[in-house]
């Protein structure tokens, strides 16, 4: 399990790359890149999100 | 020899305040930025009082300071509001696209450098200097400094990649979301407007920032463990709103908000630390434009300062973040008591505040400057047929 980000939802404001423990995110343009081998599958950045972009897929 | 005597990374109000200072000593700086756009996307209400335009000697200018304000309007969840007109809440609603634009040509008609699009992916020390490596257009460079002033906001990796835990605790951000919306009316645009209850906005608040007439940042900002989202809460609310609801949304912006209180040390070796990527945010508001400006200004100065004796280290660095607690500490340590006798009240208390107490009160409360004899008339006599309220105040008034 990892968390995947949901590009139609997300307006790219970065929040759940600073709440990430392991900085297993990154802000690119427009898009949110999820290292898997660093994710934790903490949710963190499930929490934080404003609009609900992040979500841990089974 | 090294490219840059300082690389600052992140184009907002704390780097880019920091370029200027920097450039009074003339040296060779690089702002960059992974953004494609300065100011854009913003993630912010853009409220500035005028006491950081006196701090930082700025002169409100049209294009940019677009809404002038005298004051705030609070509601409570019945509705029943108050106004404040106090001078602390008097300032600006800006353009902030504009105004950080303002503050990079500024910076760079004193011989500063910028570049937009281009990401700092990772940095390491050597020989006591720093190396980082920025991608453009998908490729890479490697550019090299002294001193790294990391700007670069809350998702910030700058000063993580050089050994500074600048981390968030999700238990002291809040998340915030809002629209920049036009065709609006039903409300003083002359004023700041904030809606407070636990339906509306746990643990936080909606707002109204006007920016010229008939359009305004309507947002939210509540806490990361709350029920639904937050822009599910704003959007619920905006539906029950005559004069808002059949707006038009010019602009959609979200974002996270340190209100825990800075991060405790803001250097490490190469590595100074100013603005959100240092969580200096209001703990009570949330605003973080003029503190962040503050914060990259004094950054700044003291990279200067480690430039002229050629010392780097963390320890040679420290003076920075001694003297921000020193300059800030106190007002923050008392906006964190503000904030969190606020974070216990549920839709009666604020109700029933709303009723009981003065404008002042509520003001001294936030501010976590209540006078002795404001405790005493609170404890026995306003709050006392209220026992949560009694207990919360007793507790706020321990220390």
């Amino acid at each position: 399990m990892v968390v995947e980000n949901d590009p139609d939802k997300c307006v790219y404001c970065g929040g759940c790359v600073g709440v990430c423990p392991t900085q297993a995110l990154v802000l690119k343009d427009t898009r949110i890149i999820v290292d898997k081998k660093k994710c934790i599958n903490c949710g963190a950045c499930v929490s934080i999100c404003p609009v609900g972009a992040m979500e841990i897929k089974k | 020899m090294v490219d840059y005597d300082v690389i600052v990374v992140g184009a907002g109000p704390a780097g880019l305040c920091a370029a200027h200072e920097l450039m009074k000593e003339k040296l060779k700086i690089l702002v960059v930025d992974r953004k494609q756009e300065i100011g854009c996307p913003k993630r912010c209400a853009e409220g500035l009082s005028n006491r950081w335009f006196e701090k930082m000697n700025l002169t409100p200018k049209k294009e940019w300071a677009v809404q002038e304000i005298k004051g705030a309007q609070l509601y409570s969840p019945n509705g029943k509001s108050i106004k404040m007109k106090d001078d602390k809440a008097q300032g600006y609603v800006l353009e902030r696209k504009m105004f950080e634009k303002y503050l990079a040509i500024e910076a760079v008609k004193k011989g500063a450098k910028i570049l937009m699009k281009n990401q700092v992916m990772s940095a390491k020390r050597e020989n006591n200097e720093v190396e980082l490596t920025i991608e453009e257009n998908k490729e890479l460079k490697k550019l090299t400094c002294k001193m790294v002033i990391a700007c670069d906001g809350v998702d910030s990796l700058t000063a993580k990649m050089l050994g500074l835990n600048t981390k968030l605790d999700l238990r002291e951000t809040d998340s915030g979301y809002q629209y920049e919306m036009t065709g609006i009316s039903g409300y003083d645009e002359n004023l700041l407007h904030l809606f407070f209850g636990t339906d509306v906005a746990p643990r936080g608040y909606i707002w109204i920032f006007p920016k010229r007439k008939g359009t305004a940042n309507v947002g939210i900002g509540i806490g990361a463990y709350e029920k639904e989202t937050a822009k599910s809460y704003l959007d619920k609310w905006i539906a029950t709103q005559d004069g808002i609801k059949d707006g038009s949304i010019i602009e959609v912006n979200a974002g996270v908000i340190p209100v825990g209180g800075f991060i405790e040390k803001m250097q490490a070796d190469n590595l100074l630390v100013a603005g959100d990527a240092g969580h200096m945010v209001d703990p009570i508001h949330g605003g973080g434009i003029g503190i962040a400006m503050e914060g990259g200004r004094l950054a700044a100065k003291h990279a200067i300062k480690a430039l002229k004796s050629n010392k780097f280290l963390e320890k040679d660095l420290e003076e920075y973040t001694k003297e921000w607690y020193t300059l800030s500490g106190n007002d923050l340590k008392r906006r964190l008591k503000g904030r969190h006798f606020l974070e216990k009240l549920n839709n009666d208390d604020f109700n029933y505040l709303a009723e009981s107490i003065t404008i002042d009160e509520a003001l001294r409360i936030g501010n976590g400057t209540l006078t002795k004899k404001d405790k005493a008339v609170l404890i026995t006599k306003k709050l006392v047929t209220r026992p949560k309220l009694l207990k919360l105040m007793i507790d706020y008034a321990k220390d």
